[in-house]
């Protein structure tokens, strides 16, 4: 047990700070670190900080060398991460492609998937948005309706889905469809790669309660894709869509609790200011917020070592899930005991425009966060059945 | 960065959960916490003799193993888990650590190798009737009387205070208060002017006692007026040491709770088939990973002897007081009415349970010390 880096690990520390106190200057500097890949503020700047990423291999850091990845360890990535979040670094955008998209890829695709997309996402070039949720099928996502059918080389899909994030902004969507008439359930379900600029697929925006609309509602009428754009093969795409859903709640938490003591460290300020911060409950509050940070901070290094020993992260990642979101909201809630009054005014509203300061943007958009990647009652459901082994719901 | 347990850790680990299992059964616990002194000697004298778990984190030129903080977490996990019943946390976690952290070297060579031997049972007596954990809390007055130094006083709450051959004592110079000012003295257990009285403790498997000091003579331990940061820092180590007593009780709790949710059958099913029981299991495992968690990194600050060590101590004793003690209750809960009565083990733990919680200062006590360590 020993929390300090290796010789190894701090000579590649050393390595990302000097690259980030290089590329990370002016414009890209002056974006910060808010945000996340449902939030388009500063987009085109966080674009070209995205490709500068790329250029240098920091986009697809993890992936083989043959892929022009880095073949970066899971320690490694951590602390790029870790480094990325000190720095106040812009939020990313290419998170479906490259966080959840990519690394199924990899698992389950051809050499010639992976030799036609890897590149243009390390470029972001294509950017990818996750086809899985339907009016019916969202804690129950084996339920989906949307259908594809051979027609000579190609699959026509039709069928809707929702909460797809960023749809408006992609070139690519990696869709869960029923690929055999009749299945039900996990059976008969394929993972097709679809794209995006074709007259089959209608994006309509979903505005949430923030205000702003980064999820849509997208539409496939007889849209087609290539007949050999199925990732896994053809009626497996359950466990292609799992894989993925391991990669959503799999490492990228590990890092995000930097993002959390930066609001964390915020409200205690604003609390500091206006006088808050001397009464008993907000107090017992922020105190408590601050154990629940840390405390991810430690799961997630116990994690690490778990996975870097053993290779594979498996149920307990719910957990970190679970962990997350919930603390999230709850910060959420406390933001707004701390800002008291300030809490009734938002930046702007009226005229069909709702805008909102950084705290009420955590306050509402962490609603959000334990309901999507798996609700919070289907990670207690994986974890009760999947870790501790309990009886599984009758079905 | 490695946050695992060594080979060695493991095999320590392996070695203490199996005496712990032989020697600590519930019928064994059920035995002792029925008894006066609350203790098996000769379990302790095994404890010592064929473990030297006594000695584990004593440094070697005094009779110890000088092992770290690691090591002994490892200890205090396993005895958690099976609700050791023994003076084992008053004399290494409480009494050890303050000799360690205030005693000059001749004063840690006089005291520390008969308690690595197993042959003294040590205390600290801190607490006073105002049950407070902070500096303003002891008001016992130390004065110096021809020559020698003379406690009067009350101290509250010391545990194993009964069986102790050895007391540690934190006591002030007349017209001082706060941190400063504050003293260590030892006293023997059999001193003259000293009153030891039982209590009945709620949590019968940890005895405590009260003692009476009229004009006990006492040996100094340590600078006069300079205890608080040696006395802060014991009860930051023992923090530690008792957080993962915590953390092992509440996963042995987790674990007798799935079990049983995996058999008991109603409505034709297990219940632990029904979200309502398999949820409450499933946030159980997250707060007792996350007590684990807190716990090991805490001991790993503890061993370091590093600035984090008064954060993480608070910290950990918080998040591991609240885990057990709901680990505990939903425990009590899943079982149903079985869980209530005498003969099932579960209100052993709730009360184990509630009383670690409140020694050393309960959950909302150290939120608030925490909020002060990080400049709230």
């Amino acid at each position: 047990m020993d929390f300090r880096d290796t010789s190894a690990e701090a000579a590649f520390r050393d390595e990302v700070r000097t690259w980030l106190s290089e590329n990370l200057v002016g414009e890209f500097a002056a974006l910060g670190g808010r945000g996340g890949p449902a939030d388009e503020r500063g987009w085109d700047t966080r674009i070209e900080w995205e490709r500068t990423l790329g250029r240098d291999r920091w986009v697809g850091m993890s992936w083989p060398e043959e892929y022009g990845g880095r073949n970066l360890n899971f320690s490694q990535q951590v602390i790029f991460n870790e480094e990325y979040a000190k720095a106040n670094a812009p939020a990313r955008i290419s998170f479906f492609g490259e966080g959840l998209f990519a690394p199924t890829l990899i698992a389950y695709g051809t050499h010639e998937q992976k030799s036609r997309f890897l590149p243009k996402i390390q470029s972001v070039d294509e950017l990818w948005c996750q086809g899985y949720s339907e009016p019916d099928a969202g804690s129950d996502l084996s339920n989906v309706a949307t259908r594809a059918v051979r027609d000579g080389d190609e699959w026509v899909i039709n069928g809707q889905k929702v909460w797809t994030t960023l749809a408006h902004r992609a070139q690519w969507c990696f869709v869960v469809a029923r690929t055999e008439a009749g299945s039900t359930g996990h059976k008969g379900l394929s993972y097709l790669l679809v794209p995006m600029d074709q007259p089959g697929v209608e994006i309509r925006p979903l505005r949430q309660m923030t205000g702003s609309a980064e999820f849509n509602e997208v539409y496939f009428s007889d849209a087609r894709t290539s007949a050999d754009l199925v990732l896994g093969e053809v009626g497996d795409g359950w466990a292609v869509a799992m894989a993925t859903l391991g990669f959503e709640r799999g490492t990228a938490f590990m890092s995000q609790q930097l993002a959390f003591q930066r609001e964390l460290r915020e409200i205690i300020e604003v609390a500091q200011g206006n006088g808050r911060s001397k009464e008993a409950t907000t107090r017992q509050d922020l105190a408590d917020s601050y154990i629940g940070v840390q405390i991810m901070k430690y799961n997630g290094m116990r994690m690490l070592t778990d996975l870097v020993s053993r290779g594979v992260i498996g149920p307990s990642s719910s957990i970190g899930k679970l962990f997350w979101s919930n603390w999230h909201r709850t910060l959420g809630e406390r933001a707004m005991d701390v800002l008291g009054t300030d809490a009734l005014l938002v930046a702007s509203e009226g005229n069909g425009e709702y805008e909102l300061e950084d705290f009420h943007q955590i306050f509402m958009s962490s609603r959000a966060e334990t309901i999507y990647a798996g609700a919070s009652e289907i990670q207690r459901n994986i974890i009760g059945e999947r870790v501790l082994g309990l009886p599984r719901e009758p079905r | 960065m490695n946050f695992a347990f060594s080979e060695e850790q493991d095999q320590l680990r392996d070695v203490v959960r199996r005496f712990m299992e032989e020697k600590s059964s519930e019928e064994e616990v059920r035995r002792l916490m029925d008894t006066e002194v609350g203790y098996d000697p000769n379990v302790w004298a095994q404890m010592a003799n064929e473990l030297g778990l006594q000695s584990l984190h004593i440094p070697e030129e005094f009779g110890g193993q000088g092992f770290s903080f690691v090591e002994l977490a490892i200890v205090f996990e396993e005895q958690g888990r099976r609700l050791l019943c023994s003076p084992y946390f008053a004399t290494v976690a409480l009494a050890t650590n303050a000799i360690l952290n205030a005693g000059t070297s001749d004063e840690k060579a006089a005291l520390l190798p008969g308690i690595a031997s197993g042959e003294t049972i040590a205390t600290l007596a801190f607490t006073e009737p105002n049950g407070r954990w902070d500096a303003d809390g002891i008001t016992m007055v130390a004065r110096e009387d021809g020559g020698s130094w003379v406690l009067d006083g009350t101290k509250m709450f010391v545990i194993d205070g009964n069986n102790a051959d050895l007391i540690v004592v934190a006591a002030r110079t007349a017209g001082t208060s706060g941190e400063a000012g504050i003293s260590f003295f030892t006293v023997a257990g059999d001193a003259k002017g000293l009153t030891r009285t039982a209590l009945a403790t709620m949590d019968q498997t940890r005895k405590q006692s009260k003692l009476e000091f009229a004009g006990v003579k006492a040996t100094p331990l340590g600078a006069a007026g300079q205890g608080w940061s040696a006395l802060s820092k014991t009860l930051d180590q023992a923090a530690v040491c008792l957080s993962n007593e915590m953390a092992g009780g509440a996963q042995f709790v987790l674990d007798m709770s799935v079990e049983y949710a995996k058999v008991r059958v109603q409505f034709g099913r297990p219940i632990g088939s029904f979200q309502a029981i398999k949820h409450k299991c499933a946030d159980m495992l997250l707060e007792v990973e996350s007590a684990k968690s807190a716990a090991y990194y805490s001991a790993w600050a503890a061993g370091e002897d590093n600035e984090e060590l008064p954060v993480v101590a608070s910290l950990s004793k918080a998040y591991c007081s609240d885990a057990y003690f709901h680990a505990t209750a939903e425990n009590i809960q899943i079982h149903g009415g079985i869980g209530f009565t005498w003969e099932h083990p579960a209100h052993l733990y709730f009360k184990r349970a509630k009383s670690s919680e409140i020694l050393l200062g309960d959950a909302t006590y150290h939120r608030e010390l925490l909020a002060q360590r990080i400049g709230i």
